[in-house]
């Protein structure tokens, strides 16, 4: 987006705004914040906006890259699946009998003979991991700014998340 | 018809998908299932989980944008994901032990409520300028987002965590249960419940699925449901269009916003009575 992202600015020094107050830059407070408290807290939890966008971006771009390259390999690999009223029906592909890695070890041996769907596979997961990774981020850039309420609800979450992977492997 | 054509023909539905589940705050699993079953015949099995790598897909190609822009609330998202994560782990146990048939009826007539009450509101939109819920206050809750359409920033208080809490446990229930219905239950939680705009409600919203959907899809990766022919186009569409709606929905007022999500809605619960009553 061409739109610059608007942020309440600090206000400058030397200004009335700039005068030091005894306020919260964190959460915790038992009170609705000031309106100078809020403003100074914003800017900090901008910061963590823009490192939570930026993981998820990249991860985005990671997944997509992966996954187009998965799909040309796929194609480059198989001739007859491109030519038009050639004899593979996309139906032997997405059956319940179809065959595709779906375990880590199945994984890496696709992936060791260059199988364009094994590469496939690896761009999803990229992108199913992306929001793990995010939470991941959350925690640490929650952390830096020492919120330590937020913090832990962020850790909690990916505590969860982290055993719930673990769940479904068992 | 060749892999190619699929692939092809499924990458540009899914770019529609992306967009619509964007603006909405779902994740496009509403367009990609009956896509895939009824004009592709795919496997139901197949088709679910490609519908959870386009939550996935729409989700973060949507948030990074709102996210950045501050459309999406990020600490009301992180905040309300303790709980549909904790509900997701608890459905995910639930799952043998209740009828999904009762289940999918009685979320169905949820859904319906909630998109008679959504519409309802249409023409009340004013932001909270107040709020005495301690938890919002504790966690500082509370939010501003530059709204394009109307050309301001809006600044906004955010009360009935607990109720919010609770729909989202919910949300995060019904979601490992029945494997949709996720965001459809998050943005009236917001909405409705929480008083948060509704643009800032489908915003945080489509951060939040992501989260929720990753938390079961390990489980639909192990169980070969997510075949790489029919993720691949989805992913890659989905991704697309969710940019593309990223840009829309700041310009887009909430209004349009409310419709748009209460037709969805409709159509979701129907669907769902539909699988209660005749399956």
């Amino acid at each position: 987006m061409s739109d610059t992202p608007r942020l309440p600015t600090e206000p400058a020094p030397g200004s009335a705004e700039a005068i030091p107050l005894a306020g919260l830059e964190r959460s915790g407070a038992r009170r609705a914040l000031t309106p100078d408290e809020a403003r100074r807290m914003a800017v900090k939890v901008h910061r963590v906006e823009l490192a939570i966008s930026l993981v998820l971006r990249v991860g985005v771009v990671a997944s997509v890259l992966v996954i187009a390259v998965g799909l040309g390999l796929m194609f480059a690999h198989h001739g007859s699946w491109v030519r038009l009223g050639g004899p593979v029906s996309y139906r032997a592909l997405t059956s319940a009998s179809t065959a595709f890695p779906h375990s880590f070890g199945a994984l890496g041996r696709a992936l060791a003979s260059g199988e364009g769907r094994g590469v496939v596979v690896l761009g999803v997961l990229i992108l199913i991991l992306t929001p793990v990774l995010r939470v991941a981020v959350g925690v640490i850039s929650f952390a830096y700014e020492k919120d330590t309420p937020m913090a832990l609800v962020t850790l909690f979450v990916l505590a969860v998340l982290v055993g719930s992977f673990f769940l479904a492997g068992a | 018809m060749t892999p190619l054509d699929f692939v092809v023909s499924l990458a540009l539905i899914s770019v529609a998908a992306g967009v619509l589940g964007s603006l909405v705050g779902l994740g496009g699993g509403v367009v990609i299932v009956p896509v895939l079953t009824l004009l592709y015949h795919v496997d139901i099995r197949l088709a679910i989980g490609a519908s959870i790598v386009s939550v996935i897909a729409t989700s973060s190609g949507a948030a990074a944008a709102y996210v950045r822009d501050r459309m999406a609330n990020l600490r009301a998202g992180m905040f309300l994901e303790v709980a549909t994560t904790t509900g997701a782990l608890t459905g995910a146990y639930l799952t043998t032990l209740l009828p999904a048939r009762f289940l999918f009826v009685f979320f169905g007539l949820i859904l319906a409520y909630s998109s008679v009450s959504t519409f309802r509101r249409r023409h009340i939109d004013a932001p909270l300028t107040v709020s005495n819920d301690r938890i919002a206050n504790y966690f500082n809750l509370h939010g501003s987002y530059h709204d394009l359409a109307e050309g301001r920033e809006i600044a906004y208080k955010v009360v009935g965590t607990k109720l919010g809490l609770s729909i989202m446990y919910a949300a995060g229930l019904v979601s490992a249960l029945l494997g949709i219905g996720s965001g459809a239950l998050k943005v009236p939680a917001m909405d409705g419940a929480m008083h948060l705009p509704m643009k800032v409600s489908t915003a945080t919203s489509n951060f939040m699925i992501g989260v929720t959907a990753a938390a079961s899809a390990g489980v639909y990766f192990i169980r070969g449901q997510i075949d790489p022919i029919i993720a691949a186009p989805v992913a890659a569409g989905v991704l697309l269009g969710a940019t593309v709606g990223a840009r829309v929905l700041g310009r887009t007022t909430s209004k349009t916003i409310r419709i748009l999500f209460v037709v969805v809605l409709v159509v979701i619960s129907l669907e769902m009575l539909q699988k209660g009553f005749l399956a």
